[in-house]
């Protein structure tokens, strides 16, 4: 676990609020969803609804159970209890449901999970060449796209070996976004990155954010949280424990615990 | 000097500079690699003094060595007549007398040229496979050669290998039918079965029915020599792997069924001489077979080969497959490719490169093994030196015959290990 590195919001592009449009459509639902590993009850009574266009920030102490809840959003973890629907979708265990999820929303992880053995270019179009179907060359026209987007078209023919960590973290955000996804979950996306290189990929980020991308995020980043978060999720112990719009919650946290984790991580 | 308490900015930066000349150069290499320290330079001359032994021996064996005659002991008369009656010589004559027999055996003269044809577009196939610089193209013939190869070397009709590779396309079609099913073990399962029923019910009545067009057969107690070494070798080798690979996922699969038949077979073989497996093939395995069936002897013994090496093979790519860290899977995954997708383009592409020298190691092994056979009473290199030994002109023969085939096996092996560091080199991606 790196630590956190808190960022003041004035470090950030200012977003305007009109920008961030949420629609009224569902995009995740998650009822009375609960998880074990083994006796271990990880994730108690979940209940969330998250509206397309809207940007969610989960944010709590290590070992609350934030990554589980959004690898349990794509199934890289099963629930045993309740129920998730995605895009329309409830995630029971049949496989073509959970390919079908898989292949709508985006996730990226701490440490990348670049394949190594591939090109940039390579990590970018397998994806879509092969689950979706596109032809060789179009793939590789919307991977430049999207690698020019998130600023590293010149990187298309190295290995993700001769990138640094900020560059790796926007190829591994290209590489989701060449899907085409409706959903991105990010797993504390900057956590693994040097300081200098954490701003490269909340700008990424921030500029997702204003094309009405559906985001769940898991991250330290308070400052990203105040500048393009409709809500902020506190976590501990496996259960939803304050949620808010990022003003209130930053400026009147409620609960003890949320006053407790905001104290130690803005060191206030 | 500038007092270490004082604030300090450097005003211009410091040039690189070559390195100082006792780290350069054939006398900075000695120094450093061969003499660097008392220790070092002891172990420099002994090492020297043992290959000057070993030379002074080998090199004036080697440089007497007679090429023309027709036995051993008018080798040793010549030997001794040019070069005095104690030196010592090489009788390389018996290779030459036998060097045909040491290729191919008791294979037909006249189809010589069949076993040399499949032995030169061997290396065609294995072209595309081994540098990826080729075009893929070249890999079609790669797929068509194992069936070509066969038909050349045992001849009969050409229509045999067409039958057995129609197999190879039902399971295809098993495969996708199976692929739509929504649990990742059906395709696989369809496949086989496909295959399968093919080979055992439909091929055969199939082959009577179409005309006997092709090579005069040749029979599988014909084959010897190096070309038998090479067949089984290269076919067990070939095979192991793809068996290995299935193995390997086998033993890690979720399906408790699968897993127990996977760790099972693994931990069979693994626990059994490659011997005894060759001892069943020869004696046993005909009296579990219908009655009147022909199984051929060189194919039993590559099945017991090549599922003794996929054993071993199994639990090296395991190794492979336990190295990758988790979120190679979990990438894969949440990108959407389903089970076989992320398995082939993904795990086993790294798992693979992960486990080369291994790989090598159980391919290696292989090789040298198929010279068991002589067990069998098939004529490999090995079985040929007993026949020629037996002869009276080459009785006693030791040190040609059997340095000989070494030195056949060495260049193979030496080569297949040269191609591995090749390849490692090749497939590093970090830091190029
Ligand atoms: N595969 C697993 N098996 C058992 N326990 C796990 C596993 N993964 C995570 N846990 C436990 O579940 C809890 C929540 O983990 P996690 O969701 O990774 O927390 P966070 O992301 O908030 O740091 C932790 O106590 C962790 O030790
Ligand atoms: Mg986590």
């Amino acid at each position: 676990m790196s630590e956190p590195h808190p960022l003041d919001a004035s470090d950030l592009e200012p977003v305007h609020p009109d920008r961030l449009k949420v629609s009224d459509q569902v995009a995740i639902q998650i009822i009375e969803m609960n998880k074990w590993y083994g006796q271990f009850h990880v994730l108690r009574d979940i209940n969330l609804t998250v509206n397309r266009g809207e940007r969610i920030v989960i944010a709590g102490p290590s070992g609350s159970g934030k990554s589980t809840l959004i690898r349990c959003v794509n199934r890289l973890e099963e629930h045993q209890k309740g129920k998730i629907i995605v895009d329309g979708t409830e995630l029971t265990s049949d496989l073509k449901n959970i390919d079908k999820i898989r292949s709508e929303v985006g996730m990226v992880f701490q440490h990348f999970n670049l394949f190594p053995h591939l090109t940039i270019l390579e990590n970018c179009t397998l994806a879509p060449i092969w689950v979706r179907k596109v032809p060789k060359k179009e793939a590789e026209e919307t991977a430049m796209h999207f690698l020019r987007k998130v600023k590293i078209p010149e990187q298309a023919n190295k290995y993700p070996g001769q990138l640094s960590g900020g560059q790796q973290q926007r190829v591994a955000i290209a590489r989701s976004l060449c899907m085409k996804p409706r959903i991105m979950l990010f797993d504390e996306p900057t956590s693994a990155l040097d300081p200098e290189m954490i701003k490269e990929v909340l700008d990424t980020m921030i500029e997702l954010a204003e094309e009405g991308m559906t985001m769940l995020c898991v991250t330290h980043e308070m400052g990203f949280a105040q500048a393009v978060a409709n809500r902020v999720i506190f976590m501990d112990q496996g259960q939803i424990v304050e949620q808010n719009e990022p003003r209130e919650f930053f400026n009147n946290p409620r609960n003890e615990r949320t006053k407790l984790f905001l104290s130690q991580i803005l060191g206030h | 000097m500038a007092n270490q308490a004082m604030p300090f900015s450097r005003s211009e930066m410091l040039p690189p500079e070559p390195p100082p000349g006792s780290a350069v150069g054939v006398v900075g290499w000695l120094r450093a690699n061969l003499f660097s320290s008392i220790g070092n330079s002891i172990l420099t001359i002994l090492a020297l003094a043992l290959i000057w032994l070993v030379l002074s021996h080998v090199w004036p064996w080697l440089a007497h060595a007679v090429w023309n005659a027709d036995s051993y002991a008018q080798c040793r008369q010549i030997i001794a007549d040019t070069w005095g009656p104690d030196a010592g010589g090489a009788c390389l004559a018996v290779i030459r007398e036998r060097w045909k027999q040491f290729m191919f055996g008791f294979y037909p003269i006249e189809a010589y040229w069949r076993p040399t044809l499949a032995f030169i577009l061997m290396f065609v196939a294995l072209a595309p496979i081994l540098f990826s610089a080729l075009p893929r193209k070249m890999l079609w013939f790669s797929l068509i050669f194992p069936g070509l190869a066969y038909w050349l070397l045992w001849g009969g009709s050409i229509f045999v290998p067409i039958v057995i590779y129609a197999g190879f396309a039902a399971g295809w079609l098993g495969f996708h039918l199976g692929a739509r099913a929504s649990a990742a073990f059906v395709a696989p399962l369809l496949a086989a079965v496909f295959a399968l029923v093919w080979w055992f019910f439909i091929a055969s009545p199939l082959i009577n029915l179409l005309p006997d067009i092709g090579l005069m057969p040749v029979q599988s107690k014909q084959f010897g020599g190096f070309m038998l070494s090479v067949t089984i070798g290269v076919t067990g080798i070939a095979f192991s792997l793809p068996l290995g690979v299935l193995l390997a996922l086998g033993r890690r699969s979720d399906l408790v069924f699968v897993k127990a038949i996977c760790v099972g077979f693994i931990e069979f073989i693994r626990g059994v001489p490659l011997i005894a497996l060759l001892l069943v093939a020869s004696f046993l395995l005909n009296i579990f077979m219908p009655p009147g069936t022909n199984f051929d002897i060189i194919l039993r013994v590559i099945i017991m080969v090549t599922l003794f090496s996929a054993a071993y093979m199994a639990e090296v790519i395991r190794g492979g497959l336990a190295a990758l860290p988790r979120g190679q899977y979990e990438g894969a995954d949440a990108l959407g490719l389903n089970f076989w997708q992320a398995t082939r383009l993904v795990i086993m592409p790294q798992a693979l490169k992960i486990s080369i020298p291994g790989i090598v190691n159980t391919f290696i092994g292989l090789f040298k093994d198929t010279t068991l056979v002589a067990i069998i009473g098939l004529l490999d290199p090995i079985g040929l030196i007993t026949s020629i030994r037996a002869n009276a002109a080459w009785n006693g023969m030791v040190w040609e015959l059997y340095g000989f085939v070494a030195v056949l096996f060495f260049v193979c092996c030496f080569g297949m290990s040269k191609y591995s560091q090749y390849l490692e080199r090749k497939l590093r991606t970090d830091h190029r």
